[in-house]
């Protein structure tokens, strides 16, 4: 339309390409503002999505925070519990006989409700009142005051995780379960403190008792063991590409490895590991220690290519300075050029071993996902990691474990940010701009 | 024991750093000029000490395992082994290193507990043997080092020589994990092909890595072609590539062009913590949020979807692939000269037709050597897959369907396998040969397009 005008109109052309500029300006402002919208809607919704993440996380995870306890006064029968027979004895029907005689409609004499009361507290009650007793075998026939997790079921109840109001057969607990809960309820028994267990218990099959502490444990061999592998091994990389090396092929062999490395699938190192450490050298199964090598061959790319970087940074005046006074090579890098590029190569480690110590992948292949009820006390020993521990937890079908797995996450996130922080301040502090 | 012997290298290397560095101070104070300076001289005994030693130390200790083993084994009764396969024989060696750690179960024949002396004997044997080499080793280096203190040894060079040498070495281990991953993988991959032919995993439609655990199981032959698996991978990748580029490439735009310094400043961090969430985590909230949200949006559409489809796996991925996508966006815009931008907004270019028209074309190299980089992430991903995608290989390209991926059936072949010497295991190795290679392949190309890109405009 605007053309066919343009053609046949006697009016100046001047002005009829303003006239033309000016119909079309409407056109390529809305295009500019759809452009606009169309950004900031892809910039919300990946925002969107890290609130629902963080959210979802957060909500489901905080109720694994505290842990609902039963405080209780057991007496311990001799006839239940005989001296001789150490540390056998029937702690468990110890603390249901304890039980059944707060409770109003409890009858001891029910097998059925007596296996019911058992399953009120965690099973690991007995073994906590039997290790009281071995140590200290005196308490036979007094009464002690015992605080213990109750079980899982239990534990949602307390959290309002399970709603009273669905119907009986479809709830986990029956009403006359819940009856006895209220009625401890009532009498003050139940608790909910902090649940300190989660950072202090190992794992446990049972979601009221586990806990991270092999976890943490074996991500801080592996870590360690990655970090003293890959902390000197990569600076000496890097130095010697980034000060000695001649411009050669074999050079830019090596470049090109360690770019290509960077970008390996972690899976692939997981199968690197499991071949050579684990099949080739007869190096033990689930340890950590492998694990660390493995995450240190995965971490030296980061920390070369964030050395070189550093390096890079220091301006060539400080090198001649240093040559010109008499200073070898060596006495150069050593002495003036690396001392100051320290702050950038820590910077680059720590990003490096927050990245390793969120790798899943390897690690499940190495056998660091068995289920180890104890946390290891070396590097050689087998262990979880933190990411596996999460694996584990979220392919288990208690419902207590998605809470815990939601808590473990957290946690490990909390590890993360804190890294990073402490890099990011090490960047602010120490590193110089010239 | 390993403990020990390293700390006894470091005591001997350290008095032998002294002893060089005090004789050397001694002749300067006695007025003799010396080339290198007394630290060079300690330094030299230092380092000349503990390379060999340590060398020697990790040599000893790789070979140590497997010697003892093969001298238990040769040790042992005659006729107690006869009749046994590989895996009969690893058996009783797994049950004789469990009694001599002290593990007990049921009554063991007495051979193998004599074994097991026998074993826990060799084990200290053998450690106080390496204690006394390395003690001797290392005070016969630090006396060589000590003599050779004199005013015109080259100390400094030494030391030179040795981290050069050093150094050199650490920046050869990136070629030897390449290699290392190489060999595994290929030779596993070989030990596959021996039992599987070559033509049915790369032909096959089949995938169903079972093996027979009795001799005359039915159904015993399981089929092993990879295709399915690979369809699978492709689909989920599909699947983030769709929700990933677009939302990168919007953000990335809007921050680069649109957005205030102080979005810039805030945003772009954010962003990145999306980067820096492990995958693991984005595994759970897969299977915690995403997974029931498309089910049940899809229950009240009336479209069946499975419980892991592939389309939770893949959109999950696809949050994961935002920030990849849009900071390599944002560094090929960045990178287009200023002179081209300032041109077209110079001609009347509205900002959008600037960014659209003159420095999104400029820039395209550098976006797709990000996005084939985001797909070959997307195709070696792990961690997502296997927790919220299927273990079934089924051909078909429907994202609503439960499809499995490479990386999945890698992971679920072997984790808690340890036998190497069935084609259930094996086949984790081709998968992982053929993962290797593609995202090798596609990793080389998407370098090679960024780096030509990159030379062009500098």
């Amino acid at each position: 339309m605007a053309d066919a005008t343009a053609g046949t109109d006697p009016k100046p052309k001047t002005g009829s390409t303003a006239d033309l500029v000016r119909a079309s300006l409407a056109r390529r402002n809305r295009k500019q503002s759809t452009l606009q919208v169309l950004g900031i809607g892809a910039m919300s919704f990946a925002f969107l999505m890290l609130f629902i993440l963080v959210a979802s996380l957060v909500s489901s995870g905080y109720q694994a925070f505290t842990q609902t306890h039963i405080t209780l006064e057991v007496f311990i029968d001799p006839e239940e519990v005989p001296l001789e027979r150490l540390p056998r004895g029937g702690f468990d029907d110890v603390i249901e006989a304890s039980l059944s005689s707060v409770l109003e409609d409890a009858d001891p004499n029910d097998r059925a409700t007596m296996r019911a009361l058992g399953s009120l507290l965690s099973n690991g009650a007995q073994f906590k009142l039997r290790d009281r007793v071995v140590e200290d075998p005196d308490l036979i026939g007094q009464t002690v005051t015992m605080t213990v997790p109750v079980s899982d079921p239990y534990d949602q109840l307390h959290k309002g995780l399970i709603d009273r109001e669905t119907p009986e057969q479809f709830r986990r607990l029956k009403n006359f379960e819940i009856a006895w809960f209220d009625q401890l309820v009532a009498m003050e028994a139940i608790s909910k403190p902090l649940n300190t267990g989660l950072i202090s218990n190992p794992d446990s099959r049972f979601p009221e008792l586990a806990g991270l502490k092999g976890a943490l444990v074996g991500s801080f061999w592996a870590l360690s063991v990655c970090f003293a592998i890959s902390f000197p091994l990569g600076i000496g990389a890097a130095i010697y590409l980034e000060e000695f090396a001649p411009k050669n092929k074999f050079s830019d062999f090596v470049e090109v490895n360690i770019n290509n490395l960077a970008a390996v699938p972690s899976v692939v190192f997981g199968l690197l590991a499991l071949a050579v450490f684990i099949g080739w050298f007869g190096l033990p199964r689930s340890a950590p220690f492998v694990g660390g090598m493995t995450l240190a061959l995965m971490t030296m790319p980061t920390i070369i290519i964030a050395t070189r970087a550093a390096l890079k940074a220091v301006p060539p005046s400080i090198r001649e300075a240093a040559l010109g006074v008499g200073a070898s090579r060596h006495q150069v890098v050593f002495g003036h050029v690396l001392p100051l590029a320290m702050p950038g190569i820590l910077t680059g480690t720590i990003i490096g071993l927050a990245q390793a110590l969120g790798e899943t992948a390897p690690l499940l292949l190495i056998g660091m996902n068995a289920f180890i009820t104890s946390a290891p006390s070396g590097p050689l020993e087998s262990a979880t990691a933190l990411p596996t521990q999460i694996f584990i937890w979220a392919d288990s079908p208690e419902r207590g474990f998605a809470s815990r797995t939601s808590a473990a996450i957290l946690v490990l996130l909390g590890f993360l940010i804190t890294m990073n922080a402490v890099s990011i301040y090490l960047r602010n502090r120490f590193e110089r701009s010239w | 024991m390993a403990t020990t012997v390293f700390l006894a290298l470091l005591c001997v290397s350290i008095l032998g750093y002294s002893l060089n560095r005090q004789a050397a101070a001694r002749m300067r104070a006695n007025g003799t000029k010396l080339h290198s300076v007394p630290g060079y001289h300690g330094l030299y005994s230092l380092l000349s000490t503990i390379v060999p030693v340590v060398v020697l130390i990790v040599l000893w200790l790789a070979l140590q395992g497997p010697t003892i083993d093969r001298f238990t084994m040769s040790g042992l009764p005659a006729g107690s082994l006869d009749e046994l396969e590989t895996g009969g024989r690893q058996l009783i060696l797994a049950e004789i290193k469990s009694i001599s750690r002290g593990r007990v179960f049921g009554n063991p024949e007495a051979w193998k507990v004599d074994a097991a002396d026998r074993y826990v004997w060799m084990h200290a044997v053998a450690g106080w043997m390496l204690f006394g080499v390395v003690i001797v080793a290392s005070l016969g280096i630090v006396g060589f080092a000590r003599s050779r203190v004199a005013a015109d040894f080259r100390a400094r060079h030494g030391v030179e020589r040795i981290t050069s040498g050093l150094m050199l070495f650490c920046s050869t281990i990136a070629i030897f994990t390449t290699l290392g991953i190489i060999a595994a993988l290929l030779f596993e991959s070989i030990r596959f092909f021996e039992r599987v032919p070559i033509t049915e995993f790369f032909l096959g439609l089949n995938w169903e890595p079972q093996i027979p655990l009795r001799e005359d199981q039915v159904a015993a032959e399981g089929a092993f072609g990879w295709i399915p698996v690979f369809l699978g991978t492709l689909v989920i990748t599909v699947v983030a590539l769709f929700l990933a580029v677009p939302v990168g490439l919007l953000s990335a735009i809007y921050l680069n062009e649109f957005a205030t310094p102080r979005l810039r400043a805030v945003a772009k961090p954010v962003l990145e913590i999306l980067a820096g969430v492990p995958t693991v985590v984005y595994g759970f909230f897969a299977i915690l949020v995403v997974a029931p949200a498309i089910r049940s949006f899809g229950a009240t559409l009336g479209i069946p979807v499975s419980p892991n489809a592939a389309l939770a796996a893949g959109s999950v991925m696809g949050i994961m692939l935002i920030p990849f996508i849009s900071s390599f966006t944002d560094d090929a815009l960045s990178a287009v000269p200023k002179s081209l931008r300032d041109g077209a907004l110079a001609l009347g270019a509205t900002r959008a037709e600037t960014v659209l028209n003159v420095l999104f074309p400029a820039a395209i190299p550098g976006i797709v050597g990000g996005i084939l980089l985001a797909i070959s992430r997307a195709i070696g991903e792990t961690m997502i897959v296997v927790m919220a995608a299927g273990l079934i290989a089924s051909l078909t390209i429907n994202p609503l369907d439960s499809v499995t991926t490479v990386t999945v059936q890698i992971v679920t072949l072997l984790v808690g396998d340890t036998s190497f010497d069935n084609p259930k295991t094996l086949a984790a190795f081709a998968l992982g040969m053929m993962l290797f290679i593609v995202t090798l392949v596609i990793n080389v190309f998407a370098l090679r397009i960024v780096r030509k890109y990159r030379e062009a405009y500098e």
